[in-house]
């Protein structure tokens, strides 16, 4: 599904990634972890396609296809999904309006039939329920005034609505607690399938007891310096980073 | 981030579909102002005396006052000789008696600018008031409006037919000292709509005019007259465009309303005159007086949504003169490529427990600088007025520019104000959050801007809404890319 090669990246004439290489299939559940400004967040954003980021080297394919060459809103549609770190507050636009356009946006290039308010309705309900949101929720304008939980839950509630084939979350858990990480977690595993696949970014382990990975990387100076089972994530909770940074230098 | 602003740059390109110009052969004054043109207008209406005195005291009182040049724009000085004061479409005879009489170029022109004048093709429900350049070229809907006692004419028309309601009624909510602008429009003024209704009438249907400008070198100075009686009620909208030209064009027009004991009247705007090119050539120059007086009980509400002019001067207001009387203003400003404006609104509360309102909410793109003015006076006598203002700016980009200038006077210390004020940015990030949903980037921009309009659009008649959502989408298109 996604087939990153040699990727190099990153911001003016900063270099970030240098030489990210990475295979993820359908079906599968990949961790990636790293201390603070390992570039992480980077390679999220690079492969969502945010402004800013120069690629410098190698290649990113998506269903072999040059995924890099796709304009932002392409990849969404395409499946790819991010899901925020720090999610973005749009005052004014309605929560329901926003999620019911980019859903319909999705299914008009899929060539399929867009809901109209009251199907949306139905469906997106079912999707609130489960994730403990309340109904004022879509009333409310996007993430305007969320709390650092609702804000998660509302990423994985777009995520679940939006039905993605590769979804990356970005740091999800990171300023849950642990009711709301259980609930994300949920809304995460509820997706899994064998058609799609899922990239999961964080700094802690506990978020991998909830969601378990097939794969493990850690990332180090733009490079995954070792990749492994979920042992791997327990291993670096007992010693932390450092000796495998050690390693690597 | 450097790709930011290329992507902002693309968004601030778009097309004024109204630019065309009407070939039709018309009647007008060579440029210039004096005493002559004066009477040259009035006779050319057939005026009485008394109207003829009253634009001469006006442009004898014009001739002592200063351009002002304390609004927050920027603009070469207006050559007022080289305006011609009056253009019409040349009639046969004696002008038309009904539409049908009308030359057909003219309706066609409406019908390109989606107003069609014939009753028949009207949506049911809005009486259009057609004014092309300094003419009145037909009102829809008289008949109709007549049985129900309600007069819905040109001002023309209402000096001749109605001289009594006029010479009451006419510069007593702007007189002719008022400003610079509104007493030149006092000498000058060639048409606009006068709107009567009598004693306890809801007035049936919405009222609409529909300005144009097509004379190259002209200046338009409408006027427009609303009584609304005791216990009576009315919706009147307008609309406005102008063909594309390099030159500047002049609009200074006047606005009267009065809104007698129990009243009510809504007044809506959707101003879409020429803006002017990218660089800033040409476009409307739109210096308008609108003011309203609410007796007791009375209630006025002004909702705009200025997207057009190269500069818009413009402060619709109420003098809150009776007892528990409101004033409202709602207002959308938008400013994109080199567009300028300075508007709001100015609440003046005389009376006990009256109440005002003002939302503003100003979008700056491209170049545009955008100004909120406004004044809250609350005078010695108004015990327990209220006032609540929100002025909220939206900017694109980063060449543009908010600016908003709050004035708060208040001689009564029973008063309660409250001002609220933000500025916010459409950020790349938003954007960006639109795009990773599957979000083109347009239509991201426009959700942004219509969602931070809605408390305006919200007051606007429903097609009115509409087409004002539209008016945004477009004039904003390739604003950002």
């Amino acid at each position: 599904m996604l087939q990153i090669k040699n990727l190099q990246a990153g911001i003016e004439d900063k270099p970030i990634l240098k030489g990210i290489n990475l295979t993820v299939n359908a079906g599968e559940v990949h961790a990636i972890m790293g201390p603070n400004g390992s570039g992480k967040s980077t390679l999220a954003s690079v492969l969502a396609g945010r402004d800013g980021f120069d690629v410098t080297g190698g290649e990113a394919l998506y269903n072999d296809n040059d995924l890099l060459d796709l304009a932002p809103e392409e990849r969404a549609r395409e499946g790819v999904f991010l899901a925020f770190q720090y999610p973005v507050e749009i005052p004014g636009v309605n929560s329901a309006y926003f999620l019911r356009s980019a859903v319909n946006a999705i299914l008009k290039h899929r060539g399929e039939e867009e809901l109209d308010a009251m199907n949306f309705l139905k469906a997106v309900k079912v999707k609130m329920k489960e994730l403990g949101l309340g109904e004022d929720f879509l009333k409310r304008p996007v993430n305007a005034g969320f709390s650092g939980g609702e804000k998660k839950r509302n990423e994985i509630l777009q995520m679940t609505m939006l039905d993605p084939r590769l979804a990356i979350l970005d740091e999800t858990d990171s300023g849950l607690d642990i009711d709301a990480l259980r609930i994300v977690a949920d809304g995460v595993n509820r997706l899994r399938s064998d058609d799609n696949a899922q990239v999961v970014i964080t700094h802690y382990q506990r978020l991998l007891d909830y969601i378990v990975p097939d794969f493990v990387h850690v990332l180090h100076d733009g490079c995954i310096i070792k990749s492994g089972d979920k042992s791997l994530a327990l291993e670096l909770e007992e010693k932390g980073y450092d000796w495998l940074t050690k390693e690597a230098a | 981030m450097r790709a930011d602003t290329d992507t902002i740059d693309e968004f601030v390109a778009s097309d004024y579909k109204y630019g065309f110009v009407t070939d039709i052969e018309s009647e007008s004054l060579e440029p210039g102002l004096g005493e002559e043109a004066v009477r040259f207008i009035s006779a050319k209406k057939k005026e009485p005396e008394w109207l003829l005195e009253w634009r001469l005291k006006a442009f004898r009182h014009w001739e002592k006052l200063e351009c002002p040049t304390w609004p927050h724009v920027k603009y070469p000085p207006v050559n007022f000789q080289d305006i011609s004061y009056y253009s019409a479409p040349k009639k046969k005879g004696d002008g038309p008696k009904s539409l049908d009489e009308v030359d057909p170029k003219l309706l066609e022109t409406y019908e390109k600018l989606g107003v069609p004048l014939h009753e028949r093709a009207r949506l049911a429900g809005v009486a259009v008031d057609a004014v092309f350049d300094s003419e009145s070229i037909g009102t829809t809907f008289k008949a109709d409006l007549a049985k129900e006692g309600v007069i819905f004419c040109s001002i023309s028309e209402a000096v001749q037919e109605h001289p009594e309601l006029v010479k009451k009624y006419l510069g007593t909510v702007v007189p002719y000292t008022d400003n610079f602008y509104a007493t030149l429009n006092s000498a000058v003024f060639s048409d606009g709509s006068f709107v009567y209704i009598p004693k306890g009438t809801r007035c049936p249907m919405e009222l609409s005019t529909y300005f144009r400008i097509n004379a190259a070198n002209t200046g338009q100075f409408e006027r427009t007259l609303i009584i609304a009686e005791e216990g009576s009620h009315v919706s009147y909208l307008e609309g406005c465009t102008a063909p594309m030209r390099d030159e500047n064009q002049l609009h200074a027009a006047v606005v009267e309303l009065v809104a007698l004991d129990n009243a009510e009247i809504k007044y809506s705007t959707v101003q879409n005159w020429y803006p002017g090119d990218e660089e800033g050539r040409g476009g409307i120059y739109n210096f308008v007086t609108k003011r309203g007086i609410c007796k007791t009980n009375a209630k006025i509400s002004w909702t705009q949504v200025e997207t057009g002019s190269a500069i818009t001067w413009k402060y619709p207001s109420v003098i809150l003169k009776g007892d528990n009387s409101i004033g409202e203003f709602y207002s959308v400003a938008l400013t994109n490529n080199m567009q300028q404006a300075d508007t709001g609104t100015k609440m003046v509360h005389l009376g006990k427990n009256t109440r005002s309102t003002i939302v503003s909410k100003g979008i700056s793109a491209g170049r545009g600088q955008n100004s909120y003015r406004g004044l809250v006076q609350v005078g010695k006598k108004a015990t327990n007025a209220r006032n609540f203002s929100q002025c909220d700016s939206l900017l694109i980009g980063d060449q543009c520019g908010a600016h908003t200038f709050p004035y708060i006077e208040a001689k009564n210390p029973s008063a309660n104000i409250e001002h609220e004020a933000t500025t916010s940015k459409i950020g790349e990030d938003q954007i960006f959050y639109c795009n990773q949903r599957g979000l083109e980037t347009q239509d991201a921009v426009n959700m942004i801007v219509n969602g931070f309009c809605k408390e305006v659009f919200r007051e606007l008649p429903m097609e009115f809404a509409m087409e004002a959502q539209k008016l945004l989408d477009v004039s904003l298109e390739g604003s950002v890319g």
